[in-house]
């Protein structure tokens, strides 16, 4: 039984799933904050259990998992973006359709396939620590990436975001950026399932933007405090795991809720002596 | 006057509508420099519709709408109706404002230090410098539409397309509002869209009435019966056609033709 946080470093899976959670931390700071600031939450729950359908779909045919999810994860969230330009159909009705399709899709053949699924749980519930090498440099690629995007286009894609319309009025390249985006959306999604499962993939994407909201409104600074808060969670919650033997998604996802807790009360303590000092005044 | 300024844009026999349903019928109209045309009408007359027209955010159905220098970047300065934007979005003041210089920056690229500089003075010029590290949640309505007037004219536009600025803020601003637009209007056209006839016919030079047809009326003095002939079903301030119902005693901008 190893005992203390020094030796535990000494294994390389324990390295792995600490850097695995640095990775996950930056590229669902990032993506979250886009998806919190449009309000796109329910769209990112909808791609995120459509893609179960391409890990099952995957299995069957012999392919790799996470390829299966890529695939089916970009096709329903450019398939939920289109349908959200259409007027005439309800999206919200649309992304319940494609949740539950996924889902479904993805259970029939993890049945058909002949064997058992020993993974199958590995993907509902995320298992930080069995993440690899091959998995992390993918990470490291798409936390790269989504960096430099964000960087090079932050005030075209805040302009786009706030308001399409008038991004519409002045000709930016609206179509091809909420594409762009939602893609990104849903790779971040597809390579962070393995951190924390399908199930819980979308409050590492809410809870520190959410709590990171409390104390801003500028959008660099959310995503910047949303990676800060995303280390200290998930860090905090793989080595709580890892301790009781407790499953490692779940756990972390408790201590981002657990921050999102403390931070609300302080920011109630906050405005309540913000009160007291103005009345003494 | 405004006969001799070079025109802006022209809608010629334009046809609209939505989902089968035509909204605008056969509208012929132009836009020239330093017009300020109020535009006015009953709800679902094809308000709207015209401005969005004009914005390129809908095409005719039938028709054709020509801009006199297609090629320029700025042509338009728009502020939208309040509703329409999201107020929690975490955007500052600062931002909005900057974000009215993507139409003129090459490539979108990223803003310069004389692009900050030139944001100040319209937050000045607007009156809310002190509020320009807020987010737009923390602001009121009449703060909210100033942000959103200054985006819409940062970068000078040739023509300046308000869509009901005077909802949700309270009378000082409206004052200030109409004095600014008086003020924008020696270098730029004006067209507003407003259900508050009485007020905007104190401002405007000319009135165009819509309702699924638009008939431009070539003066700001209008009464019940023109109103009646123009198939334009809205009420004036006063009722009936008791003493000509002429709103031209707060004219506070003197057109002469």
């Amino acid at each position: 039984m190893i005992d203390s946080i020094p030796d535990l470093l000494q294994y390389s899976f324990f390295t792995n799933s600490l850097l695995a959670a640095l990775l996950a931390s930056i590229t669902c700071g990032i993506a979250g904050t886009y998806i919190v600031a449009r309000r796109m939450v329910f769209i990112s729950g909808g791609i995120t259990h459509a893609s179960f359908g391409g890990i099952g779909i995957a299995w069957f045919l012999g392919l790799n998992p996470v390829a299966g999810a890529a695939v089916f994860s970009i096709l329903s969230a450019i398939g939920i973006e289109f349908v959200a330009s259409r007027s005439n159909i309800r999206e919200d009705s649309a992304i319940g359709i494609l949740w539950s399709l996924g889902m479904a899709l993805g259970i029939i053949f993890i049945f058909l396939t002949p064997g058992y699924a020993p993974n199958l749980m590995s993907y509902l519930f995320g298992s930080i620590l069995t993440v690899g090498p091959a998995d992390l440099w993918l990470m490291a690629a798409l936390a790269l990436f989504l960096a430099l995007f964000f960087t090079g286009f932050y005030h075209l894609i805040i302009f786009i975001a706030f308001d399409e319309e008038y991004a519409r009025v002045h000709k930016a390249p609206v179509q091809l950026f909420k594409y762009l985006l939602i893609s990104l959306v849903a790779l971040t999604i597809v390579l962070n399932i393995r951190v924390v499962g399908i199930i819980l993939v979308i409050s590492f994407l809410t809870i520190p933007q959410s709590t990171a909201n409390l104390f801003t409104n500028n959008f660099k600074t959310i995503i910047y405090l949303s990676i800060l808060i995303g280390i200290i969670g998930s860090v905090t919650g793989l080595m709580v795991s890892y301790f009781w033997n407790i499953p490692s998604g779940a756990t972390i996802i408790f201590a981002f809720v657990l921050i999102f807790g403390i931070a609300k009360v302080v920011q109630y303590l906050k405005f309540r002596s913000d009160i007291i000092r103005q009345l003494k005044d | 006057m405004n006969t001799m300024m070079a025109e802006i844009l022209e809608l010629q026999h334009v046809s609209a509508g939505y989902d089968g349903e035509m909204v605008l019928k056969d509208v012929s109209f132009s836009i020239s420099e330093l017009d300020f045309i109020g535009v006015i009408g009953p709800n679902g007359g094809g308000k709207t519709t015209l401005v969005k027209l004009i914005l390129g955010l809908i095409k005719p159905l039938q028709g054709n709408i020509v801009f006199h220098d297609p090629g320029e970047r700025n042509l338009i300065g728009y502020l939208p109706q309040v509703s329409q934007t999201d107020k929690k979005f975490p955007i500052t003041v600062m931002e909005v404002i900057l974000s009215g210089l993507m139409s003129v920056k090459q490539g979108f690229r990223a803003y310069h230090r004389s692009d900050r500089a030139r944001a100040l003075e319209i937050l000045e010029l607007m009156g809310i410098s002190h509020l320009q590290k807020k987010s737009i949640g923390d602001l009121s309505g009449g703060q909210m539409q100033r942000v959103y007037l200054g985006r819409a004219i940062i970068a000078n536009p040739k023509l300046l397309i308000l869509d009901e600025p005077n909802t949700f803020v309270d009378n000082k601003f409206e004052h200030d509002l109409y004095e600014l637009l008086g003020e924008l209007n020696k270098t730029m056209a004006i067209l507003m869209v407003s259900h508050d006839v009485g007020t905007i016919t104190s401002i405007v030079k000319t009135i165009a009435c819509v309702n699924r047809n638009l008939h431009y009326h070539r003066s700001n003095i209008i009464t019940q019966s023109q109103l009646a002939a123009y198939n334009c079903p809205i009420q004036l301030i006063t009722h009936g056609e008791v003493p000509h119902t002429v709103l031209g005693e707060h004219i506070h901008i003197h057109t002469h033709d």
